[in-house]
């Protein structure tokens, strides 16, 4: 499974959102209806599924799908 | 079937005093109890004790100000257990005297133990609590920390502090049904209190209305109910139990 799949996949677990609202453009909190402890166990999940650490202040950028699949993408080439 | 049975329940500062008590009536209920503290000896000593009750209990040593080595900890028990149900900040310290002698590094260490301490493992806990939906926190306060005390100004900042820490956490993790409330110890016999000239605790003792010292087991009590399902509606909420000491 590649990246983009993984991370879809688990989005769609962790908010409870239908695929097809998982859009590269769409924000956690105001398309996927995410509060901020959601996003927080969104990362969470990230750093497990794929064993990294994501710092604060990274994952303070990470507030759409697409933002979050580029940076998974470079950490783990 | 036991009031907690099959709980996984972590208590700070265990070894001896009212944190050993909490953890000796927990695993009566039922619970596992994972005693956290900084001496090896005095944790399996504790360990045994309850272990030779034939209840359940296991030991780890730990600051809780350092947030790598709690951080490591509550990953290893969420391993072995699959969760973690409860989770008590009692440890604690004092470090008395007037503030205007007070030194500063006897400020930081009080408020480090007590404070961060309980920061510390509330945020590590959380991790565990908030990916099962539920939880129970309980954060060893102080009458103290609701009145101020000549001489503790640190302990009483600090006991304050987790007063607010226990409302504001609250209400962050109300949604992930996680409860969190803060008890407030009056007076306690204990080796703590046990330091204290006997004129002091004479002093004491005429200002309690029911005009005695609390048991640790007093405080272990109402650790059970908080922590169980009787409780489920209580979050946020600082219990006192004094004697009618400050009302
Ligand atoms: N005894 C009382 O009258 C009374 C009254 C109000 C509140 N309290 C509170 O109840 C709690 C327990 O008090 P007690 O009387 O049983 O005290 P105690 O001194 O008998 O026990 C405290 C335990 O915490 C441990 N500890 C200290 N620093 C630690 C650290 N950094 N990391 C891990 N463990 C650490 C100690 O080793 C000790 O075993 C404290 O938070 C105290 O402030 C006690």
């Amino acid at each position: 499974m590649d990246i983009k799949t993984k991370v879809t996949n688990l989005i769609v677990e962790e908010l409870g959102v239908e695929i097809g609202e998982v859009t590269l453009e769409a924000s956690f909190i105001e398309d996927l209806g995410a509060d901020s402890l959601d996003t927080v166990e969104l990362i969470m999940k990230f750093e497990e599924e794929f064993d990294i650490d994501i710092a604060d202040d990274d994952a303070e950028g990470l507030t759409t799908v697409g933002k979050a699949i580029e940076y998974l993408e470079k950490q783990l080439s | 079937m036991k009031r907690l049975e099959d709980k996984v329940a972590i208590i700070t500062g265990a070894a001896r005093g009212i944190g050993f008590s909490i953890a000796e009536m927990l695993s009566k209920h039922g619970a596992t109890s994972i005693i956290i503290d900084l001496n090896k000896e005095a944790v399996d000593a504790a360990v045994q004790q309850i272990d030779d009750l034939g209840n359940r209990a296991i030991g780890f040593i730990a600051d809780v100000t350092n947030s790598d080595e709690v951080a490591s900890i509550f990953k290893e028990i969420h391993k072995k257990f699959g969760k973690i149900d409860i989770l008590i900040n009692n440890a604690g310290i004092t470090k008395d005297g007037l503030l205007m002698k007070m030194k500063e590094s006897d400020w930081d260490a009080v408020m480090n133990v007590n404070l961060k301490g309980t920061f510390i493992c509330t945020q590590k806990v959380c991790r565990y609590m908030m990916k099962s939906r539920s939880g129970v926190i309980l954060n060893i306060a102080s009458v103290v920390g609701i009145m101020g005390n000549a001489g503790q100004a640190n302990y009483a900042a600090s006991k304050g502090g987790i007063i607010a820490l226990t409302k504001s956490s609250a209400k962050e993790f109300a949604s992930r049904n996680i409860r969190v409330n803060a008890i407030a110890p009056g007076f306690i016999k204990t080796e703590m209190t046990d330091k204290l000239p006997q004129e002091v605790i004479d002093n004491y003792s005429d200002a309690i209305p029911l005009s005695r010292m609390g048991t640790a087991k007093d405080i272990a009590n109402l650790c059970i109910f908080l922590a169980s399902e009787e409780a489920s509606y209580i979050t946020g909420q600082t219990i006192q139990v004094d004697g009618g000491l400050i009302m």
